[in-house]
């Protein structure tokens, strides 16, 4: 934190490198997140084309299918973990401090740590790719004992890999629960926040209390795989399904950790554009306080097939299906703040109305998977596949999206390319519903998840659904010159950037200036 | 005027998908629901997935409406002045309390449904299946039948070197038999890893957890093929291990039942004799295609790392009994499968002299059935 009285006049202020690799500003720190996130999502979804490639027709076309498998682990593990998440933490970095008016992060070289463990997390995850047997190829959620026993040797720097990426996501955690708590301006109670730095706030609590669960789990791993130990083998007297309970109890809270910040991101842009209050801020609270609250309490819902005793199936359906409860509210209120609301339509608009409805979508198949006789037929198909890209990329990746065009213009000072903005979002938006809407029916028809291969009955919508991809896929590139554009001229931006937009981060000039709020501002 | 045209637009849209569906020479486009399956369970079950499924539309439907009206109506270019309104405790109840009812009349029927499933009391017969990388076995209790099922898609057609068949990938050399209008109890387990045993029409799938039975039950109402696959990955070849279940009437089950048994009978008189070098040869490579080429590849040459070549292997070219004893009782701790008790003796006989004279390890020892009998 400076102690300057005057601007930053007498801090040395590095340039090149050196000012990427010692920062502890906020603003840089939080672009770096965003940076490597973009890369990231551009790797994954490299793989993401290949896979879709690999897809297009039955038969074996151009990976073998141990090759397949390592494309379809890595293309999650890498959005989640490098893509959506930093995406998110990139966000949080940038906007929490000026949304609650603090001059930077309350433990801003943990925050440079936090940041620059992940480049070298995901240069080992991906190295795996090149060694010896080749990378993890047991899916993105690892099921003992196909990745202990089974598994090839890269799963060791996996193990590895993922460990560092926890690290990081605790650090930043910890970083944002002490600047939330003690870096407010005067003014600034709790109950005024946005609603932006609350999501984060409550996904900070989840992130601390999965994210050592998940080290847990890979720790059991490693010495099942090297120590003699048996946690998942049930010859050593074991469970393998004790696994599944270990990672779904990291995982489904992961799941919110990646949606409850997108939430944030639409209840700040709607309101913006709606030019009108959000509805029911409280209740918005509240709701996300629950949503992360019961996250804990339903994570078998994702193991109705394991041959679980039917008391478990019956409680984890009853738990799962009462989340819909609070989402439910959230979609209502977002509908209700656009209601009678004075609306424009720019691009950061547009994704966050086409996240109220695609979410919307996600968030149904979720309740469908959430019964569980039903879900007896849905497990493992691509019925699942099309639930969580629903919520992961129309949800949670769109809102990253929203959320870049909508604070692009404070970030850069100047304003994107409206018309490219536009196009971008038509030709995504359509794209990615031809992308995922026909794995639906794949899934219904009988299709297993996670296979290079298949039966040609579900040949067409396979070829549908790869085309859409690589449409979605290219749209991206396009989401890259836009922000390359920006950063390099535009029009100038002003403060407040937007009509309807209100909070402490559009009373600062565009670009934000390196340290902001040194004096905090009042809040009233 | 405008609806017309939407019509017309997505009359349109639908012709030119199905027109790129008949440029291909592939079919599913008509593919769009669960099936309802062949059981009372599958029924239920398929009849819950329709309710939810109307549920959730109606909610979508109501919500998409208000929303797009307000898209259309609520805009600043239209004039829309912004209400001041942005809360209202009556409003959030009414939405709360309106949804967590809806819930609560699905979940009586889905509850129903899941005791029932999950009942498996009172079978007339039991099947124990197994999963194995990437085959299944299935051993009917009390009757001594036991088999296993693999993949009967030649590489050819998955290679697109051949014309894919109808049944591509749905199709396995020992189908699963069963009687139709019987409950027949399912245990289902694993050798290795986790498998998923998932016939649709039956409208359940069970993992098969290594260590560890599971159960499930399937009265099977109409004789048929009925086709399904391996749902949880289980490694390399997991979109490669169908499942395909035959139910046959009384009478034919029974038929086969005694065929079945004549079949045994017969593999256990050949364990005794002895065959030339060259007839070991050439049935020792169709095993080796079959079975064993799943890992360590065609041409012995393995995945490096993952699974360890045969050509030239300090096992395939050393001590025979080493040989013998690895590919009977496998390797603890690695994928390598106690074959011992898959193959019969002839079949292993022959595959071991395959690996010991081919892809140039020629070590020209002869494996004969009696010395696999006396190995075991």
């Amino acid at each position: 934190m400076s102690t300057a009285t005057t601007h930053d006049a007498h801090h040395d202020h590095p340039t090149g490198l050196k000012r990427w690799l010692f920062t502890t500003n906020h603003k840089d720190i939080g672009t770096l997140y965003l940076w490597f996130s973009f890369i990231m999502l551009l790797i994954g979804g490299a793989m993401a084309m290949l896979i879709r490639a690999e897809l297009f027709e039955p038969g074996l076309q151009f990976f073998e299918p141990q090759f397949f498998n390592t494309l379809t682990t890595m293309h999650g593990l890498i959005m989640v973990f490098g893509a959506i998440m930093p995406g998110m933490v990139g966000l949080a970095n940038w906007m929490i401090p000026m949304m609650i008016g603090a001059p930077d992060m309350a433990l801003p070289r943990m925050n440079n740590w936090s940041f620059w463990i992940l480049p070298f997390a995901a240069t080992l995850l991906v190295s795996t790719l090149f060694m010896k047997g080749g990378g993890p190829a047991f899916g993105w959620t690892f099921y003992a004992p196909l990745s202990t026993t089974f598994a090839p040797e890269s799963t060791d720097f996996f193990i590895f890999s993922v460990h560092m990426l926890g690290f990081s996501s605790i650090m930043g955690a910890i970083n944002i629960i002490a600047t939330v708590l003690n870096m407010r301006a005067p003014g600034m109670t709790l109950m005024k926040m946005p609603l932006f730095v609350w999501t984060w706030f409550i996904t900070a609590f989840l992130l601390i209390a999965v994210m050592p669960v998940l080290a847990g789990a890979v720790t059991m791993m490693l010495t099942d795989r090297h120590f003699g130990t048996s946690f998942f083998s049930a010859a050593g007297g074991g469970d393998p399904v004790l696994f599944q309970h270990v990672f779904w109890f990291f995982g489904h809270p992961e799941v919110y950790i990646m949606i409850l910040p997108a939430f944030g991101v639409i209840s700040q842009i709607i309101p913006t554009f709606a030019r009108k209050k959000l509805f029911g801020y409280s209740s918005m609270v509240y709701a996300t306080a629950s949503i992360a609250f019961l996250s804990f309490l339903v994570w078998a819902h994702h193991m109705f097939t394991t041959g679980m005793p039917v008391a478990g199936e019956l409680y984890f359906m009853y738990a799962t299906t009462l989340i819909s409860v609070p989402t439910a509210v959230k979609v209502f209120n977002w509908t209700a703040t656009m209601w009678r609301g004075s609306l424009t339509f720019e691009t950061p608009m547009l994704w966050a109305v086409a996240f109220v409805f695609l979410f919307t979508i996600g968030g149904f198949s979720g309740l469908m998977l959430g019964v569980a006789p039903a879900d007896m037929q849905y497990q493992d198909t691509y019925f699942v596949v099309a639930h969580f890209h629903y919520v992961l990329v129309t949800g949670a990746l769109f809102a990253i999206i929203a959320a870049v065009y909508y604070w692009l213009p404070k970030w850069t000072g100047h304003m994107y390319d409206e018309r490219l903005g536009k196009i971008h979002f038509w030709w995504s938006a359509i794209s990615v519903n031809v992308l995922f809407f026909p794995q639906h029916f794949l899934g219904l028809a009988g299709m297993p998840r996670r296979i290079p291969d298949y039966s040609l009955q579900f040949a067409d919508w396979n070829m549908i659904s790869s085309l859409g991809g690589f449409a979605f896929g290219t749209a991206q590139l396009l989401f890259l010159y836009i922000v390359i554009k920006t950063i390099r001229g535009g029009q100038q931006a002003t403060d407040q950037v937007w009509e309807g937009a209100e909070g402490l981060e559009w009373t600062v000039p565009s670009p934000a200036p390196y340290h902001t709020f040194e004096t905090a501002p009042e809040v009233k | 005027m405008f609806a017309k045209k939407l019509r017309r637009a997505l009359c349109g849209l639908w012709g030119a998908v199905i027109l790129l569906g008949a440029g291909n020479t592939f079919a599913g486009f008509e593919q769009l629901n669960m099936t309802p399956g062949v059981t009372d369970i599958s029924h239920r079950v398929y009849d819950l997935h329709m309710l939810i499924f109307k549920i959730c539309v109606v909610i979508c439907v109501g919500v998409f409406a208000v929303l797009i009206y307000s898209i259309i109506k609520h805009r600043k270019s239209k004039g829309a002045k912004p209400a001041s309104f942005h809360e209202s405790t009556t409003v959030e109840i009414i939405w709360t309390t309106i949804p967590f009812l809806i819930l609560v009349g699905m979940a009586i029927p889905a509850t129903k449904t899941l005791l029932a499933l999950e009942d498996t009391r009172d079978a007339d017969m039991s099947i124990q299946i197994t999963g194995y990388q990437w085959k299944w076995k299935y051993d009917y209790l009390g009757e001594g039948i036991s088999f296993f099922s693999t993949l009967a898609t030649p590489r050819d057609e998955i290679e697109n070197k051949a014309a894919k068949g109808e049944n591509y990938l749905a199709e396995v050399d020992n189908p699963i038999v069963v009687p139709i209008n019987k409950k027949i109890r399912f245990l289902i387990t694993s050798n290795d890893v986790i498998h998923s045993w998932w016939v649709p029409a039956l409208g359940w799938k069970q993992d098969a957890v290594p260590g560890f039975v599971n159960d499930a039950w399937a009265e099977v109402k109409e004789p048929g093929t009925y086709r399904g696959r391996c749902a949880e990955l289980c490694g390399k070849d997991h979109g490669f291990m169908p499942i395909v279940l035959v139910a046959k009437t009384e009478e034919d089950y029974k038929a086969w039942v005694a065929d079945q048994k004549a079949g045994a009978a017969a593999a256990e008189a050949a364990s005794t004799q002895t065959l030339t070098k060259d007839e070991l040869m050439q049935k020792g490579e169709q095993v080796y295609d079959k079975i064993c080429a799943a890992c360590h590849q065609a041409g012995g040459v393995g995945i490096p790392g993952v699974f360890p070549a045969l050509k030239g292997s300090k096992i395939a070219t050393g001590d025979r009994a080493a040989h013998l004893n690895i590919v009977l009782h496998g390797k603890t701790g690695t994928a390598m499968q106690a074959f011992g008790e898959q193959l019969n003796a002839v079949d292993l006989a022959a595959v071991i002299t395959f690996e010991r004279n081919a892809f140039g390890n020629n070590t020209g020892d002869v494996v004969q059935p009696s010395d696999i009998a006396a190995a075991k």
